[in-house]
């Protein structure tokens, strides 16, 4: 990341943000109700949601690298997102999965289910920071398990 | 005529007689504007943003802790980007919800499965965005194994609530 920001980056940064919440609203992803649907397998919907974002992604994380070496707002080389494999992704993935499967709220659809006037998913915010906070202060003092990584990508 | 005692919910889990009882348009298209958010920020940026490091950035704030330190350089505009999920959502919601909208979902299962949520995404390293939409989108290896992992268990999760009786 540059140092010294292009003047469209924040700007930019929330145009990308309004476009991914108002997709989220209007797929009704920011109701847990219809995330635990597709979970208990009333309702499938939830899949166009992920693919359909993730071929959108996909298209320009194949294509982009090619045109062009830089972002013009950053600088940054165009790359994918690559994280590299290790036990965590299994045990953090499972965590995960609990809690998903037990509220149907994730980091980004709980945000926008906070836009569409659910002030009640303001108790998953305070369980989403708590949790964040416990692993944090766990693992700020046992840096010693973040070296274990491999590369699988 | 005699009729096979299944109980209806049963059936309904097993295999839906409707998959898609509202249709698949607001499914397909609210997912192609998430994927069009997120590449509208690579384009400009190069950055394949996911929203639950945004929990640990903003940490940073009130917190020394080292683990949240890491994230300083990405916290601000972290903060911008979920200030625009909310509002993108509010926009939805005023133009075409008319109202507010709140869930029925209980209290005590957002705040314990958001505790299980803030956990898991930032040990798992990415959560329904990062590695489900930005990570595969990449056909990174690890997203993959972290999406079918928690999808997994999250489907595991969701019938042993509902088979408890729990609702909503």
């Amino acid at each position: 990341m540059s140092r010294n920001r292009h003047p469209l980056f924040v700007p930019l940064i929330l145009v990308g943000g309004l476009i991914f919440g108002f997709g989220l609203a209007f797929s009704h992803m920011a109701r847990p109700e219809v995330v635990l649907d597709f979970l208990q397998f009333v309702d499938l919907g939830l899949v166009f949601v992920m693919f359909g974002a993730a071929v959108i992604s996909g298209i320009a994380f194949a294509v982009m690298p090619r045109l062009r070496d830089r972002a013009p707002l950053t600088g940054d080389v165009y790359g994918r997102r690559l994280k590299a494999f290790d036990r965590n992704v299994l045990i953090g993935g499972a965590i995960f999965g609990v809690g998903w499967g037990l509220s149907g709220i994730c980091p980004g659809a709980a945000y926008a289910s906070l836009g569409i006037g659910n002030v009640t998913i303001l108790w998953a915010f305070v369980g989403m920071f708590a949790g964040a906070y416990l692993q944090g202060r766990w693992r700020s003092q046992r840096p010693a398990t973040e070296t274990a990584a491999t590369g699988a990508d | 005529m005699f009729e096979i005692a299944v109980p209806a919910e049963l059936v309904a889990q097993v295999a839906p007689l409707e998959p898609f009882p509202n249709g698949v348009y607001r499914y397909a298209v609210g997912g192609l504007l998430v994927g069009l958010g997120a590449v509208v920020i690579y384009l400009g940026t190069g950055i394949a943003a996911g929203a639950s490091t945004f929990l640990e950035s903003t940490l940073s704030y009130v917190s020394e802790q080292s683990r949240f330190q890491q994230y300083r350089a990405s916290r601000d505009w972290r903060v911008v980007f979920t200030l625009g999920i909310i509002l993108g959502a509010a926009v939805y919601a005023v133009v075409w919800q008319g109202e507010a909208w709140t869930t029925d979902v209980q209290p005590w299962r957002l705040l314990v499965g958001g505790v299980l949520v803030g956990i898991g995404t930032r040990i798992g390293k990415g959560c329904t965005s990062g590695h489900g939409v930005c990570g595969v989108g990449s056909a990174s290896k690890t997203s993959i194994v972290g999406v079918v992992t928690f999808l997994t268990v999250a489907i595991v999760t969701a019938q042993l609530v509902q088979a408890m009786g729990v609702s909503p």
